[in-house]
Formats: C-alpha cells, structure tokens, sequence
C-alpha cells in the first residue's frame, strides 16, 4: 500500500479549524450561478443512523426500482464493490471477493479515522468557501463515500455508489474522495436518486478525485430527482501526468433545479479529461450546468461534448471554459441544444481562455434549435410518420458515445433515451 | 382519368414561400416508362419533384396530382412514401444520430427479400452503414447514400434529382448501373416501377434509356420527345433556340 501523504502537512487540529472558520465565513454566500436557496428551509440534518442491511436486494422494491433507475444494480451483477447511502446514513459498503486488496470503499468518515494522510486530500480539489453549499457540507456533513484503488491495480468491473434521499424535506451533505493511485484503472457508477415519496430537498455532493501519475477513471453519474428536488454538486479533480478523466452525465428526469460547474485541473504532462453530458429539461427544471478545464500541463488534452433537450418549461444553461495555461495543450467543446417547446429557454455560453499559452488550440461549437423542418420531412419520404420521424431524431441527437459504461447500463440507459424520445412530442 | 397511369399531373402550379414557380404543368407517367427533365438552373425542376413528393415548402396551388389513379394532392409525405413515391435528393441534410444501415431499413418497411448489407455491396458503400447519414459524405458517397434508401424503398415511382451532378466517372458508373437496375426490377406493389430523372448533363443516360424527355422553361413544360434526341437538340440549340421546345413555347 503506498504512502500517499502530500508535503503541505500540518497539525491536523489547526487545519479542522481554519477549514471550519472558512466555511463559516462563507455560509452565506450565494453561487455565482443558479438560483439562490435558503438552506434553512431544508431539515438540519440529525444524528439518526438507518439500519444497515446485509444485502441490497433486501431493500424494499420501491428504493431498488429508484436505485436502478440511476444506475445502481441491487444483484451487484458485474459490480466489483458497492456503496449505499440512505439519506444521511451508509448503510451498506461491500467489495466483491475477487477484488479483495485492489481497492478500499468506505465512509468518508471512517476514512479519516483510518487515514491521517487523507486530511492532506481534504477540500483541495474543491475549495471549502466556494459557496454557502461546499460551506454547508464542511458544518454539516451527512455522510460520503471514499473510494481508493491500490497502484497499478486494473478494477475490471464497475463500482457502483448510490447516494438515496429517502426523508423529505432533508438536506443531504455529503463529502467524498476518490483516489485513484499510479497506473490504476476503475470505472465508477455514482447514482443519485430519490424514494419516490420524496418531494422536496437538497443534495450536495462534493465530490474530489484525485488521479495519480498514469491512472485513469471513467465516472457515470446518473441523476435521478423530482419536480420539488434541488442538487447541487461540487465537483473538483485534479489528474496527474498520463492520467485520463473519462464524465459521462445523465439528467433524463425532472428536477426543480440543478447547478453544476465542475472543475478539472489537467497538471500533469499529457492528462486527458473527457467529458459526454446527455441531459433531458422536463417540466419546470432549471438545469445550469457546465465544464471547466485548466489544461495545465504539457500535451493535456480536453473535450467535453453535451446535449441537450428542452421541453415543457424548463430552462437550461449550457456553460463550458477551457482554460489553456501550457502551449502544447488542446481542448474543445461540443455543445449542442435541441428545443421542443415554445416554453423552454436554452442559454449555451462556452468560453475559451488562452491564459499566457499563446499556442494552445483551444475551440467550440455551440448550436441551439430546434429540429430542422427539413431533417422531419426527409424521414418521412422513407415512410416514417411525422411523430416517428421527430422521436427518431430526438434520440439520434442524444446519442454520444459512452464509453468506458458496462452493457447492461448502455442497455438501460438506450431504453430511457428511447422513452424520452417518444415523450418528446 | 387513366387509372394505369402511375403519376399524372393536371394543370400543375407551385410556388414557394409565397412565390410562383411553375404553372399548369401536366404530365403522365406509365408504368415502366423513364422520364427525363431538362431545364436550365432555376427553371424548377427540383421544385416539381419536391411537390410531387409533398414536401411542405412546395405548394400547389392549382391542379391536382394522381398517383396510381389516387388524388394524393395533399396527401402528407409519409403517406405518399408508403403508397410508393420514392425521392433521391441531390442535397439531402445531414442527421446526426441516425446511422445510414438504420435509415435504409426504415426505408425498405419491412419489405420481404430487401437486404440493405446486399444492395450496400451493389454500391460499394458498406462502409457508410454504420456512419450518420450524410454527415462528412462527399458528393458521391451522398449520391450512393440516396440511392441505397431509393433501392431500399422499392419505390413504384422514383423521384432522383441529379444523380450524376458533383460524382465522379466511376461513380457515375455505379450510380447509373443502379438506376437502371432499380427501374427493372418489380416494384413493391408489383407494378413495373417507372422513373423521373433530373439531369443536366446526360451522363446517365449512358446507363438507363429515357423512354421520354421533358423540357421545362419559363416556369412550365414547353417540350416532350425522345430522351437522348431531346438531350441532343439542347446540346444543339441551347433551351431558348431548341427546335422542339420552341413549337411549345407560348408567345409573350
């Protein structure tokens, strides 16, 4: 097992507090995008620790069919491990045999008891006074993963974290690292989801990954909410040199609101981040999400791709920046939005910010509309009928590549685009 | 009305987007017939293809258009796809999405014995299958793209605008040796399939023989005779001069 201290070591209680005294500074300090929430409003988290269970399967069918629905296999086929948090509690951590000594999964809180070294990782990728939300997750934490997988290890089948609000009205804080070490490689299912009798509420998840010198992860969040539920990630990963970021992104469900900018930091020589968004606007969701990339190092390299689809009242804003700080690096964005209701707003602003690196190629492309007239008719003249010739469209325009995603999810994944694109009329 | 004719336009006119394009354009097609149009660049030809085959821009405004002796005026495109109108674009849109082995099936609605792998191999364009339809094709590969949807669809009328414009002589080849095939071969509804080409050039007519030729000029059909002499008296005379189109060109 490697030492993975960092050099900015110092005494532990002095760093709890000066983190403590930031986030407090920054309690109240709205998000430069997205609508501003009054986190009073939501239930103040409370020490109540939900029965652990000793198999997934033994939850009830409802909080299954909501865990499926993002991605979360309660049979744990073709999972390695599996982590699963119900409202404010894990109530279930478990690595498969097989995989035994190539990777740890465990409460973030565990963690720390375990790990001295872990406090070096603690809000460095994610700055604690970001906002009032990374604030309110460093005064109260309500659980979190912490995933690591061991130097060089190749972790062949996925590992899946289902992070469940169950209560309503809650707001759920939670806090994970991720840590991928020299030459690792893993694939991560991180679904987000609710008990269908829940309503309202909050989830923060900060999430901070860490990908050590050659290692790659290939994460897939799938977001699963309600029309009353609000979400706000805080996502920070700093990649190594020859290390990949593969985020894939799935919003096909509504929410009351949604707002993400992650932030990725390529230091290293030759890190690469790659990021595929698929996200569907639905009643009166407001979804504000973006990408931002410092391509740092020599030979980095980004692309984030994202599609998007507006219906009923939603309203989406697509946000990207790519900032190129080393001259042999590279990035481009591909962001698309396709709008099927005179109801819907779409507001796609990608930026590219050449910072000192004259030479670095930097470029986007960006189109919001509807479907083309023209595209509808032309399938038609093969004898599709016009609602079938608007929903094949409408599924044609959200598939992008996934990779890195086992079968099964693929399989899922194609049924709810499939069913979206029926809807889509 | 000749209920074995397979198109006949009575006293046609179109416009688009509000403007007057062609007026009281008649015309009769029979089963098995290859019709060809001539017409200078701007004259409408493509414009009377996109009407017969329904597209929303192009609107009659007078007369009517018969399909298999059925009124199909104003008939949805669908519908008259799946009646048996067939249309090959010179300048179809790109989908993103949508793979060309997919669309080609869509095509053949389930057709008994179509196999799209098999015409793809006629084609020489397997390699498209699994590419978005026309996204990053160049000039031939649309045309093969077009034309394997066409075959796909078995159409009792096909409807193919410049199929040798912007290919190359081996394409053209190809391309041309596939028209000819799919006006041969029995139709879905097993009528003999006829045809209405669009060509500038002529160069397809080296592959298919056009029972007759057309001429359309200021705005309306204005000659009719055998394709290749009608082709030759262009050649001759240029469209104001040519001796057949003249006998029908209305005094201003």
């Amino acid at each position: 097992m490697s030492d993975l201290s960092l050099t900015h070591s110092g005494p532990i209680g002095a760093r709890e507090e000066s983190l403590r005294a930031r986030a407090l500074q920054a309690r109240a300090r709205p998000s430069p995008y997205g609508p501003d929430l009054d986190l009073t409003t939501f239930a103040q988290p409370v020490e109540h620790q939900r029965q652990r269970v000793e198999a997934l399967r033994s939850l009830e069918q409802q909080v299954r069919e909501a865990a499926l629905l993002a991605g979360i296999d309660s049979e744990e086929v073709g999972r390695a491990a599996s982590y699963f948090q119900v409202d404010y509690s894990a109530i279930y951590e478990r690595i498969q045999r097989r995989y035994q000594g190539q990777l740890e999964l465990m409460t973030t809180a565990e963690a720390l008891k375990t790990y001295d070294w872990l406090r070096d990782y603690w809000w460095q990728a994610v700055a604690v006074d970001q906002d009032k939300y990374t604030a309110a997750v460093e005064l109260a934490q309500t659980g979190g993963f912490f995933l690591r997988v061991f130097v060089g290890q190749r972790v062949k089948e996925a590992i899946q974290a289902c992070l469940l609000v169950q209560e309503n009205n809650i707001s759920q804080n939670v806090h994970n690292v991720i840590i991928i070490e020299e030459g690792a490689d893993a694939q991560l299912i991180t679904g987000c989801t609710l008990h269908p009798r829940v309503e309202t509420g909050l989830h923060i998840g900060v999430t901070e990954v860490f990908l050590k010198k050659g290692a790659t992860l290939s994460e897939t969040m799938i977001h699963n909410w309600a029309e009353g539920f609000h979400v706000r990630p805080r996502t920070g990963v700093i990649v190594e040199e020859g290390a990949t970021f593969v985020s894939n992104y799935i919003l096909l469900r509504p929410v009351r609101s949604v707002q993400a900018y992650p932030r990725v930091f390529l230091r290293g020589a030759r890190a690469r981040a790659q990021f595929n968004s698929i996200m569907v606007g639905l009643k009166e969701s407001l979804i504000d999400m973006g990408t931002y990339v410092e391509l740092t190092g020599q030979g980095t390299r980004a692309d984030a791709i994202s599609r998007a689809v507006a219906r009923d009242r939603s309203t989406m804003y697509l946000r990207g920046e790519l900032v190129g700080q080393h001259n042999e690096s590279r990035g481009h964005l591909d962001c698309r939005g396709m709008l099927l209701s005179e109801h819907a707003r779409m507001h796609a602003i990608p930026e590219l910010l050449a910072d000192l690196a004259p030479r670095s190629q930097l470029s986007h492309e960006a189109a919001v509309g509807p479907i083309a007239e023209e595209t509808v008719e032309y399938l038609m003249t093969r004898g599709l009928p016009r609602d079938v010739a608007i929903s094949t469209l409408v599924r044609g325009f959200m598939q992008i590549d996934l990779p890195g995603l086992p079968e099964i999810l693929t399989k899922h994944i194609q049924r709810v685009l499939a069913a979206t694109a029926e809807h889509s009329l | 009305m000749d209920t074995s004719d397979i198109l006949q336009l009575d006293e046609v006119s179109i416009e688009v987007g509000g403007r007057p394009i062609l007026h009281d354009v008649s015309l009769r097609i029979r089963p098995g017939e290859t019709h060809v149009l001539f017409g200078p660049n701007g004259s409408g030809k493509s414009s009377l293809l996109m009407a017969i085959m329904g597209l929303s821009r192009y609107r009659v405004t007078k007369g009517r258009i018969l399909f298999q002796g059925q009124d199909v005026t104003h008939l949805p495109v669908d519908e008259r796809a799946r009646l048996g109108i067939g249309l090959m674009q010179q300048r179809p849109p790109s989908v993103r999405g949508i793979p060309l082995g997919q669309l080609a099936e869509v095509s053949a609605q389930g057709k008994n014995g179509t196999r799209v792998a098999e015409l793809a191999d006629q084609l020489g364009c397997t390699g498209l299958l699994t590419r978005d339809v026309n996204v990053g094709f160049s000039g031939g590969e649309i045309k093969k793209a077009e034309l394997l949807q066409l075959m796909a669809q078995q159409p009792a009328l096909a409807l193919v605008d410049e199929p040798d414009a912007g290919v190359d002589l081996d394409s053209i080849a190809v391309v041309g040796q596939a028209l000819a095939c799919l006006v041969k071969q029995p139709s879905a509804g097993a009528v003999a399939p006829a045809a209405l080409i669009i060509t500038h050039t002529g160069h397809i007519l080296n592959y298919l023989r056009a029972d007759v030729g057309h001429v359309l000029y200021g705005g309306t059909l204005v000659g009719e005779g055998e394709g290749l002499q009608l082709l030759e008296e262009i050649r001759k005379h240029g469209y104001g001069k040519c001796p057949i189109c003249r006998s029908h060109i209305p005094v201003q």
